[in-house]
């Protein structure tokens, strides 16, 4: 699946392993939350890329002890409606200030890139049509903002002070 | 066996349609009555294809009673437009009330959509 | 008022661009249905059972005389004629075509209206006491946090997919005008020891299926922390809401489950983390920059009337119906005014309606009277919120000739329905009609000034648009086999005495059910201990049982 992180298409670092399956060489794998934590130690061990892939339901809270080695965090879109990883992608970069990838999977709409980005994230597995130019477009058709985020853009209030 | 008429809204507009012949009326008295249910069902599946191109949702199939009139109070209004009784100020008394009398489509029981 | 300012117009612009987007690639299939109906929802836009509906935002309940003939616009161009004033400060169009619905809002943005969230699982439209700045009983003008809360909750990134709709209402006044118990979540301005201002804020209530009466998250947040008190909120129920259960799905199931201790404490845990990182502090300069848009119009000096009542409320004014006196003119703050509630219930009219025609006229008679603003109110009616007493003649005496006069507010007439199943695609039965036949009863006006205050309420389902559940005499209309059926609920309040009206028993048909109310009215009126014991006091004091017996009659009664 063809994989959008700052802002362009990029070859993906890593491979999505599941349950059972063994791990890739050479590339970093991305794991359940489940796996993850019964076989941590061997998947840092492996010396390559770490990512952690959580359900909707999973609260990132649970990762807080190795976010600092952990190099992504991918959240689930289970149906587009569930706006949940907003929450949790903001988490991970305001409480927990995860300078990692935050990417999302799953089910999600062009019309939800700019919410998602603000609230953290930096990477978005598309569709294979997916055209970069909808990704910026996407991002641009509101000038400006009313509340903070985990972008750090400056506000219509801050704006009005100047 | 219950008869059963299958009924859409046009998505650009919203207008409340009916199945007819393998298109679409927009009045319940022009509307095809299935008496079987196979029928029915096939008129629901054939109607997939307006879905599909996008020129209608939310279709679904209701029961009406032999002499054609809807089961269900529901459908008689949709039918007919808002009961609204003795209105002060609405003018949408619903489909009869409606002044301007549609154009004539070329094919009398199939509205563009 | 609150004025635009250039990045408020952008916003709004743009938002109308991205919809028109929207809804162009919806009718090239490039968004299905499922995609669109959440993004169209989140613009307010609803496919109802005839049509699509638009329901418009009216902020805190407050309009311009030019956003007024705006709406008027819209409903003559685009729709047939009338709006439908909502329980929500909101007015709906009921006939919009899909593909004109971009038009409408950059039409409506021209006046600074929109419909951003007026719908979908996202924070809505924030509502106020609609005597805000006016009444005599008000600490602090709602308006201004309301206009906060809406700029915050716009297009929030976190909170627009929600586990279910979110309702936030804002009051600043002793008497509560605005339903706050009843909200998922509820502002309302009060006084601390040390004499400060700040907020008591409530969580948790609602109508619909599962009611509840809303508790008390925070007695007291501090003015510059509201938003981070609110976000706190937002976040534990974005996060904890559930989401497997559509009808579980609103914040008081998630309140009611964790109990008021432990939504404290989590809420506590996520205010603190927000509020110490200051990104959402509202600062006293943006504070006093809003309320200065809020700020009331110059009072003019006049003089009192010897012969006003001790409330200060004119008794006899020559030439004004002393019955509109009675009921629909109340205390304002200033000397020499008042607040005059404009009737949208007139005898067998829909409750809520208000034609391009008036809507057009009553923005003449402002700009006469140098009335900068109008008030939408959750009762469905209108509100002109500064009237000079002197003024109160020539002003009901066209209100007469709008056929906007009925003298019947806050009384048996005064009946808030929602839409029903004349237009709602989700109503199991009529409401309209139902209040039609009701007023109708109901109609003679010594008789319902003799009843006195008696808020009847009816909601065509179970969502409780009409408020049933808040209703002195609530009705809920049920489907049994395709046939409409009618429960009465007893005891309801949305006032600051907030309580959930008891079912009385099996339902009525939809042609009994008016003489079900009567009995229960003629009932009260034999047990109240005086003309001022309330409905709601007399039924609090003797309970549900008195009511029962007569309600269904004799031959009902057989039947059951």
């Amino acid at each position: 699946m063809p994989l959008i992180r700052g802002g362009q298409f990029v070859d993906d670092p890593f491979f999505f392993v599941p349950d059972g399956k063994a791990y890739p060489d050479e590339k970093g794998a991305i794991v359940t939350l489940a796996r993850f934590q019964g076989e941590k130690e061997t998947l840092f061990a492996r010396g390559l890329p770490v990512g952690v892939r959580l359900a909707s339901s999973e609260n990132p809270q649970v990762l807080k002890a190795d976010l600092p080695r952990i190099a992504a965090v991918v959240l689930e879109f289970p149906r587009f409606r569930d706006g949940r990883p907003f929450s949790w992608a903001r988490m991970l970069r305001t409480r927990f200030a995860f300078k990692g990838e935050i990417r999302a999977t799953g089910d999600f709409l062009y019309d939800q890139l700019a919410s998602m980005a603000r609230t953290g994230f930096d990477a978005f597995e598309v569709r294979q049509d997916f055209a970069l130019d909808d990704f910026r477009r996407a991002l641009a058709e509101m000038t400006n903002v009313y509340q903070p985020s985990a972008d750090g853009r400056r506000t219509i209030r801050d704006l009005r002070a100047g | 066996m219950a008869r059963q008429m299958l009924t859409a809204n046009r998505l650009r507009d919203g207008a409340v349609l009916y199945w007819r012949g393998g298109g679409w009326v927009e009045t319940l008295a022009e509307g095809e009555v299935h008496a079987d249910p196979a029928a029915a069902d096939a008129a629901l599946a054939a109607a997939q294809s307006f879905v599909a191109r996008n020129e209608v949702v939310g279709t679904y199939l209701f029961d009406v009673q032999p002499d054609g009139t809807p089961v269900k109070e529901r459908e008689i209004i949709r039918a007919r437009g808002p009961s609204v009784r003795d209105p002060i100020l609405r003018k949408d008394g619903g489909k009869q009330a409606a002044a301007p009398v549609p154009p004539v489509p070329e094919d009398p029981y199939n509205v563009s959509i | 008022m609150y004025r635009y300012d250039e990045f408020d117009a952008r916003f709004v612009a743009e938002r109308v661009e991205q919809f028109r987007g929207q809804v162009a690639r919806r009718l090239t299939g490039e968004l299905t249905e499922d995609q669109f109906k959440p993004l169209r929802l989140m613009n307010g836009l609803y496919l109802q059972l005839h049509a699509y509906m638009l329901r418009v935002a009216v902020p805190y309940g407050t309009l311009s005389p030019k956003q007024l003939r705006m709406l008027a616009h819209v409903a003559r161009k685009y729709d047939k004629g009338y709006g439908h004033f909502t329980t929500r400060q909101n007015i709906q169009f009921n006939w919009p075509r899909l593909v004109d619905v971009p038009d409408i809002l950059a039409d409506l943005a021209t006046v600074e209206m929109h419909a951003i969230q007026t719908s979908g699982n996202c924070i809505r439209n924030v509502t106020a006491d609609h005597f805000a700045g006016a009444a005599a009983d008000e600490i602090e003008d709602p308006r201004p946090i309301a206009e906060i809360i809406r700029q915050w909750s716009s297009l929030h990134p976190e909170f627009s997919f929600l586990p279910r709709k979110f309702k936030i209402a804002v009051s600043g006044a002793a008497h509560d005008r605005a339903a706050l118990k009843f909200h998922d979540m509820a502002v309302e301005i009060v006084r601390n020891g040390a004499g400060e201002t700040g907020y008591r804020v409530y969580v948790g209530g609602g109508m619909g299926r599962t009611p509840y009466v809303g508790y008390v998250v925070s007695d007291f947040v501090a003015k510059p922390d509201i938003l981070s008190f609110l976000e706190a909120v937002m976040r534990v129920y974005n996060e904890q809401g559930r989401r497997d259960n559509l009808f579980k799905a609103r914040i008081k199931i998630l309140a009611n489950a964790l109990g008021a201790d432990e939504m404290r404490r989590q809420v506590a845990v996520e205010f603190e983390e927000i509020r110490t990182s200051g990104t959402l502090t509202v600062p006293a300069e943006e504070l006093a920059r809003i309320d200065a848009y809020f700020a009331p119009p110059e009072f003019e000096d006049l003089p009192d009337d010897p012969a006003d009542g001790a409330d200060g409320m004119p008794r006899d004014i020559p030439g004004v119906d002393p019955d509109f006196l009675a009921t629909n003119v109340h205390p304002h703050r200033a000397k020499g005014y008042c607040i005059v509630t404009i009737s949208l219930k007139p005898i067998g009219g829909v409750p809520g309606d208000a034609t391009a025609e008036q809507m057009d006229a009553l923005a003449d008679l402002m700009d006469e009277h140098g009335m900068a603003e109008i008030r939408v109110s959750h009762e469905q009616n209108l509100v002109l919120p500064h009237v000079r007493r002197k003024d109160l003649p020539a002003i009901h005496a066209r209100l007469t000739e709008l056929g906007l006069a009925t003298p019947n507010a806050g009384l048996i007439t005064d009946i808030i329905a929602c839409p029903g199943l004349d237009y709602c695609d989700l109503a199991n039965a009529r409401s309209i009609p139902i209040a039609q036949k009701i007023a109708e009863r109901f109609a003679d006006l010594d008789r319902q000034h003799h009843i006195g205050e008696l808020k009847i309420k009816i909601s065509g389902c179970i969502n409780a648009c009409g408020h049933h559940h808040a209703g002195h005499i609530g009705i809920l209309g049920v489907d049994k086999k395709g046939v409409e059926f009618y429960q009465l609920q007893l005891g309801g309040s949305g006032a600051e005495d907030a309580s959930i009206g008891e079912i009385l028993g099996p339902g009525f048909g939809k042609d009994e059910i008016a003489d079900a109310v009567e009995r229960v009215v003629e009932a009260y009126l034999t047990l109240r201990q005086g003309p001022d014991e309330r409905f709601l006091d007399t039924y609090r004091r003797v309970g549900i049982v008195p009511f029962k017996n007569v309600a269904y009659g004799q031959d009902l009664h057989a039947a059951y």
